[in-house]
């Protein structure tokens, strides 16, 4: 395609990786956005994703500087390496953001949800919800004769395969957090 | 300097700070105690727009024809909404725009109170950055940012949404902070590493264009300088957008003229036969680049801009630049004289043969008539009899606005204003009455097709008003042209809703305002009217009766590559297939 040779990869000083791969296999990245804890910025990245018409799989948000004002977004989304890095870019520009961050590509991360499950049985089915709880280690957090309420942290394949264990067996309900992520090491 | 004042008087304080002389506005319940502080000072005039679109416009026009933030001050409610537009265009044409909004108190905020609406939430998606300020404490600080987001790095239009009890309230006032203290604040050098490689590009290049864009002239005078350094140092050819043109002069030795869909023949067959394609300040914008997958396939593409989130976003470039255009060419200045000012010579001579050839192709002459009017003749005829004065074109959005980009010449930047991103009818008056504002003794004139002109013609009150004697050029064919163009195109011929009936007669609408209206039909006539237009020391009205069945050409039907461009009407046949059909 081009005439001249050109090196493809991001160069060490350029802040942004701006020499994707050329590719068009649809990726799964967890995007950790460090903003301003202001009244509207939750707003501003929500709807730079629809907007421009990218996909939010999940989507947490927080305070964790209290005395900075930062506040974590962590986005899970899915697009092209064309698109991902577009997202990152358009992230980067909203005035309030501080950092982005993508966790998928910048070395090992760890993930972590917390899904509540309401499940309702009797009998054998009612054992065995417990049962799969205790291998999931889920615990239980409130309970009636007829009821469970499951708690369990863990990624969210782990949730998705105790929620298709529970499905079953009586469940009723359930809320999830959405990811949290961080990456691994000191740094 | 910090002192005790409303929040009224902290706004007025603080334009005065930011060096504001000119605020473009409209005033309404929510915005009445700063319009009472503007009414007692005298430093900065206030210029009362007929419409808030009308103040965005003015504003945009001031704006880009100064370098300078443009300032607008409008009321709550549909004083906010009616600025929206302007908001949206000045978005994508990176204008420097700071408007401020009036609001009801913040005791009454989702309520649904008299003229409320939710601005900061409308205008997020329209604005750079807004802020709706809760604390007059807070407001000298917001005020200040403002001004500094608005014209850092991408500039664009900012909004501050100020309730009317935090406007009655007092606090404390702080000057502008010295130095820059913000936290944003784009990249603006380039990376060394990335210039190097562009141009050790350069060098070897048999086939090398520079792409230029708007980011030259949003980046200020030292930029067209550079560029004009560089293009003529390497001696290779130069093209730009419609955004762009006046950073390299229109009368410069290596100048193509304006690329794109309407742009000329060599410019676009130049950048789809280039080896190299170096991108300034330009975002590879979809009425530019024709058929993505079509697009200059055989070439390297360098592109340097000032917004990370520009580069690789519609056209994958192997050379991506951060930073500002005018240190960016500086450096590959530097380097390019450092490593000895080597061109492949031999093969920029035989690029420029072919360039020749494709020049030969004419591509801007039309059949003139004697009997009527031809727009293209007639804006010949402007350019000849204004060339050379001290001349701001604005413009509205159709087949006019392509006519004075290929007919009219720029030799300097922020000369020419047109609403390139967002296409905005009614955008061209209200601009050229801030710029009037911005160059009182120069001649604005904003060429226009009658049915732009009619969307936001109530400014005319605002040109008698204050005596700006801007010129309204309209090319009046009856029709909304570019839309009658692509329905005889694309949709069989049948003209559904593009003619202008029940026009006004635009020169007694002149007199109603208290203005000059000029009429000429005939082409024997068009030079002594120009000139009475000219020479008349107020706003005009000039009402060209132009041919009614104009295309506009040369043009690269929708869903095609560059080198596939129609140049006439005997071209058009079946000209657009059915994949291009779907696109505007």
């Amino acid at each position: 395609m081009n005439a001249l040779q050109i090196k493809k990869g991001s160069t060490k000083h350029s802040a942004y990786n701006l020499r994707p791969t050329f590719s068009d296999v649809i990726e799964t990245h967890t995007l950790a956005v460090l903003v301003d804890n202001e009244a509207g910025v939750l707003a501003r990245v929500i709807g730079l994703f629809s907007g421009r018409g990218y996909n939010i799989d999940s989507l947490t948000v927080a305070e964790v500087d209290h005395t900075g004002h930062l506040s974590r977004i962590t986005i899970v989304t899915r697009g092209t390496p064309q698109v991902i890095e577009q997202i990152k870019a358009q992230l980067g520009r909203i005035v309030p953001v501080h950092e982005v961050h993508d966790l998928t590509v910048e070395g090992p991360s760890v993930e972590r949800e917390l899904a509540l499950l309401k499940v309702s049985g009797d009998g054998d089915k009612r054992v065995e919800a417990l049962r799969l709880a205790d291998i999931f280690r889920a615990n239980v957090v409130d309970s009636t004769l007829s009821s469970f309420v499951f708690e369990i942290t863990g990624t969210p394949e782990k949730i998705d395969a105790f929620a298709d264990l529970m499905r079953p067996l009586g469940l009723l309900e359930m809320a999830r957090t959405g990811v949290a992520a961080l990456s691994r090491g000191a740094r | 300097m910090t002192r005790q004042m409303t929040g009224a008087k902290m706004v007025v304080q603080a334009l005065k700070d930011q060096g504001v002389d000119t605020v473009f506005g409209y005033p309404g319940g929510a915005v009445l105690p700063i319009y009472d502080e503007v009414f007692q000072q005298n430093d900065i005039r206030h210029i009362l727009v007929r419409h808030e679109q009308g103040a965005v416009h003015a504003a945009e026009g001031y704006a880009r024809s100064t370098g300078k933030p443009g300032v607008v001050l409008v009321t709550s409610g549909p004083g906010a909404t009616n600025a929206v537009t302007g908001l949206a265009d000045a978005l994508l044409d990176s204008i420097p725009i700071v408007v401020l909004t009036g609001q009801v108190p913040t005791f009454m905020i989702g309520s649904d109170g008299f003229q409320e609406a939710d601005t900061v939430g409308i205008t997020r998606p329209c604005t750079k950055h807004n802020w709706l300020v809760k604390e007059t404490d807070a407001l000298p600080g917001v005020l200040h940012q403002a001004f500094h987001v608005a014209t850092t790095g991408r500039p664009g239009p900012v909004l501050i949404d100020i309730p009317k009890d935090v406007q009655f309230a007092s606090g404390t006032y702080t000057a502008p902070p010295k130095g820059s203290t913000y936290r944003y604040n784009p990249q603006v050098k380039g990376d060394m590493e990335e210039i190097t490689e562009l141009v050790a590009a350069l060098e070897t290049a048999k086939r090398p264009i520079f792409y230029t864009g708007g980011g030259v002239i949003n980046s200020g005078p030292a930029a067209s300088q550079l560029l004009r350094e560089l293009v003529d140092a390497t001696g290779a050819p130069i093209t730009s957008t419609l955004m762009g043109l006046g950073a390299y002069p229109a009368s410069g030795k290596n100048w193509l003229g304006m690329l794109g869909m309407h742009g000329l023949y060599e410019a676009n067959m130049a950048m789809h036969d280039c080896d190299l394609m170096i991108n300034i300040g330009a975002r590879f914008d979809d009425r530019i680049t024709g058929r993505i997958d079509a697009f200059s396939p055989n070439s390297t593409k360098a592109h340097i801009d000032i917004d990370p989130s520009s580069i690789n976003k519609v056209i994958r470039v192997d050379i991506p630049i951060v930073g500002d255009v005018a240190h960016v060419l500086e450096d590959i200045l530097k380097v390019w004289k450092a490593r000895g000012r080597k061109m492949n010579r031999e093969g920029l001579a035989k690029w420029w043969g072919k360039i020749d050839e494709w020049k030969k192709v004419d591509c801007l002459k039309f059949t003139n008539s004697a009997k009527t009017i031809k727009p293209q003749y007639a804006l010949q005829r402007l350019e000849e009899l204004t060339k050379g004065r001290d001349r701001y074109i604005t413009t509205e959005v159709g087949q006019h606005q392509m006519w004075a980009a290929q007919y009219l010449t720029f030799d300097e930047p922020n000369r020419w204003m047109t609403s390139g991103g967002l296409g905005t009818m009614g955008y061209g008056f209200p601009a050229s009455i801030g710029v009037q504002m911005a160059h009182p003794e120069s001649l604005v004139i904003n060429v226009a097709g009658e049915a732009s002109w009619l969307m936001n013609m109530q400014e005319m009150g605002t040109a008698v008003q204050f005596r700006l004697p801007v010129k309204q050029f309209i090319l009046n064919n009856e029709r909304l042209g570019m839309v009658r163009q692509w329905q005889e195109l694309l949709h069989g011929e049948r003209y559904s809703h593009s003619w202008s009936e029940a026009l006004p007669d635009f020169v007694k609408l002149a007199e109603a305002f208290g203005a000059k209206g000029i009429l000429c039909t005939d082409p024997a006539d068009l030079d002594d009217a120009i000139m009475e237009m000219i020479n008349y020391d107020g706003p005009v009205i000039f009402d060209c009766l132009v041919e009614k069945h104009e295309n506009c050409f040369p043009m690269i039907p929708s869903g095609e590559p560059h080198n596939k461009m129609l140049l006439g009407d005997a071209s058009t046949k079946d000209a657009i297939k059915e994949g291009g059909a779907v696109l505007v």
